[in-house]
């Protein structure tokens, strides 16, 4: 996609010593800069084991996330039971496992919610200004003024009565799409609904700096429409800022969606969530701590990865702003 | 700055308007009644319920009654607790939530603008080191987890607090829920205040200040600090604002009385008007602090000009 923009500066104006040093391109320079950066690295390789383990859950899990065993109830680390066994006498181990899918579900597609609405609605707003950019904005800063959680709860208690209620229509794909990933469905449209604000500015910006580059003029002189310029031009060059706040967006919905099944809102049960894991583990926190332990030594260790990645991207893809 | 006040204070309106608007809609497009939860009631039962609490009208007239009353200060009766209104439920649980919050601010602002300022005098050093991954995990780990896992260290372990239950900010039970909401922004602000001196610490009205063989807490504190500050006292505004609104989960777990449990126990028991005054009282605290935070911001440096 950089290739696009550099292709169309070169038309423009030809320069030989611009297009020399082959290969040097930014992701490339990034790349380099992202590989020094210790903890970095080390959130993308536990990212990654994460991604493994949640994608062949049912090879690595010893157990199912819902078979109880009535006989190993609360049990602490065993040979058969890793991390020990839940009040109902599940395998921890097994079901952080699965937990890790939720997880990382929520996180991504979450994130493409936001990226879906809010990069278009920066896109516009930025690149067409006037009217169109107040108005969007203005519903922006409206939006800003709700607090975050109480219409995250406001939402997921709305779309939970209505797939309960729902027998026909266009709702009932969704539903049953809900049902069949125990309450996933809400928590998407929940999460991605409220966050895209942060992006949608974040875009905005970049946008307006990006739209009085030369690069951008020489597009409109050779009678590039606005749609080519806006997807060809100025999206590209917005995707290091878009990567970064996507990076850092999935720690965020991951602790939110923990928050949310941890006061029971958020995914059903017997599904494992480690919000829910964590809740359960508080119950029982007086006689059996290791139940808590595990998915919340796991749900930080994740965050604080993607968090690592995110602050190296950042550093990376625009080395002018680190301090 | 008088007029940009005034404007900013009109502003509210509108916002307000529309976050009532979204809310009172989506309240109202839920399906299922807050009548039907427990035993069926029989149709006219319901019907007089309705009545008794205005629900029988059609829905715009709705919307205006609750905003006129709003007005007057009054949010309404509760429907899980009949013989009481709204307002009587936030007197009650706020307070508690508020000084809560209060505290865990003043705790984070002591904690992270001393790390953050201790970072940046020793940029580079071990301590630098161990803050900054400290400011991190703070950053990571949700406020629930760090409740419980004080409640685990402290508590059971140790015997030095009792577990739960709420007597009192001044009490020794306030000690868990206040660290626990005061160790995220802590971290924010360490941060905050860690990038925002190093880039003062390289002014040249810091240099003259050392050539004038001023001692180094003085320069630091009377001559970098002032000033690396207001951009933390900002951030320090709005985590004000998102600890008050955003304590439900430390609340929960800790059994602290506060709003934010209260409402968790409203949204599953669809008490709509509290769901609804709550939502309209934070909404209104999230955006009376943005704006005094940017007034304050123009307080703190007279360089920059309101438009």
């Amino acid at each position: 996609m950089t290739a696009q923009t550099n292709q169309s500066i070169a038309q423009v104006a030809p320069e030989p010593a611009l297009a020399a040093k082959p290969g040097n391109s930014l992701y490339r320079d990034a790349w380099a800069r992202f590989r020094r950066n210790k903890a970095a690295v080390a959130g993308l390789i536990f990212i990654i084991l994460l991604f493994i383990v949640a994608i062949a859950a049912p090879l690595i899990a010893p157990y199912s996330y819902d078979e109880q065993n009535i006989r190993a109830v609360t049990k602490g680390p065993s040979m058969a039971y890793p991390l020990g066994t839940d009040a109902v006498g599940r395998d921890i181990l097994s079901r952080i496992i699965y937990g890790a899918r939720v997880s990382l579900l929520v996180g991504i597609v979450v994130q493409l919610i936001i990226l879906l609405i809010g990069v278009p609605v920066g896109l516009t707003a930025g690149y067409f200004g006037g009217k169109i950019d107040t108005i969007l904005m203005r519903i922006v800063d409206v939006l800003y003024a709700k607090p975050n959680l109480l219409f995250i709860i406001i939402v997921m208690t709305f779309l939970r009565a209505k797939f309960q209620t729902t027998t026909g229509g266009f709702l009932l794909p969704l539903k049953l799409f809900n049902n069949a990933t125990g309450g996933l469905l809400g928590v998407f449209i929940g999460l991605g609904l409220v966050s895209w604000l942060t992006v949608s500015r974040l875009v905005r910006g970049q946008t307006l700096s990006l739209k009085k580059k030369e690069f951008i003029e020489a597009a409109h002189c050779l009678g590039a429409t606005n749609t080519r310029i806006i997807t060809r031009h100025l999206f590209p060059n917005t995707l290091a800022v878009i990567i970064v706040a996507a990076t850092l967006g999935i720690p965020s919905a991951i602790l939110t969606e923990a928050g949310i099944s941890f006061i029971g809102l958020g995914v059903n049960p017997p599904t494992p969530s480690w919000g829910s894991m964590i809740s359960e583990g508080i119950e029982q926190l007086r006689t059996y701590p290791h139940i808590l332990i595990a998915p919340a030594v796991t749900l930080s260790l994740t965050v604080l990865s993607f968090n690592f990645v995110g602050d190296g991207l950042r550093d990376a893809l625009d080395p002018w702003m680190k301090k | 700055m008088g007029q940009y006040t005034i404007r900013r204070l009109l502003g509210l309106i509108p916002t307000l308007l529309a976050v009532y608007t979204i809310t009172f809609l989506l309240i109202h497009m839920t399906p299922g009644g807050p009548w039907d939860s427990d035993k069926p009631l029989s149709a006219e039962a319901k019907a007089t319920l309705d009545k008794a609490y205005g629900l029988d009208k059609p829905l715009w007239r709705q919307y205006t009654d609750y905003l006129v009353n709003v007005f007057k200060g009054d949010f309404g009766p509760s429907f899980a607790q009949r013989n009481r209104d709204v307002s009587d439920i936030i007197k009650d649980f706020f307070p508690t939530s508020l000084k809560l919050g209060f505290i865990a601010i003043i705790l984070a602002g002591i904690l992270g603008i001393t790390s953050g300022t201790i970072s940046a005098v020793k940029q580079n050093t071990p301590f630098d080191y161990f803050a900054t991954f400290g400011s991190i995990i703070g950053i990571s780990t949700p406020s629930y987890v760090i409740a419980s896992l004080l409640i685990l260290l402290l508590s059971i372990k140790l015997h030095l607090v009792p577990t739960t239950g709420w007597n009192g900010i001044l009490d020794s039970r306030a000690i868990i829920p206040a660290i626990a909401l005061a160790l995220g922004p802590a971290a924010v602000l360490a941060r905050y205040t860690r990038s925002s001196l190093l880039d003062v610490l390289r002014q040249d009205y810091v240099r003259t200040a050392r050539a004038k063989g001023l001692r180094d807490r003085v320069v630091i504190v009377r001559h970098a600090l002032r000033n690396a500050l207001i951009p933390v006292a900002t951030v320090m505004g709005i985590s004000f604002a998102n600890v008050i609104t955003g304590s439900f989960f430390v609340e929960v777990v800790c059994g602290v009385p506060g709003l934010g449990s209260y409402f968790v126990k409203s949204a599953t028991g669809r008490d709509y008007p509290v769901m609804l005054g709550t939502t309209l009282l934070f909404a209104t605290i999230i955006t009376v602090m943005n704006m005094l935070v940017d007034l304050l911001y123009g307080v703190l440096d007279p360089r920059i000009a309101y438009d």
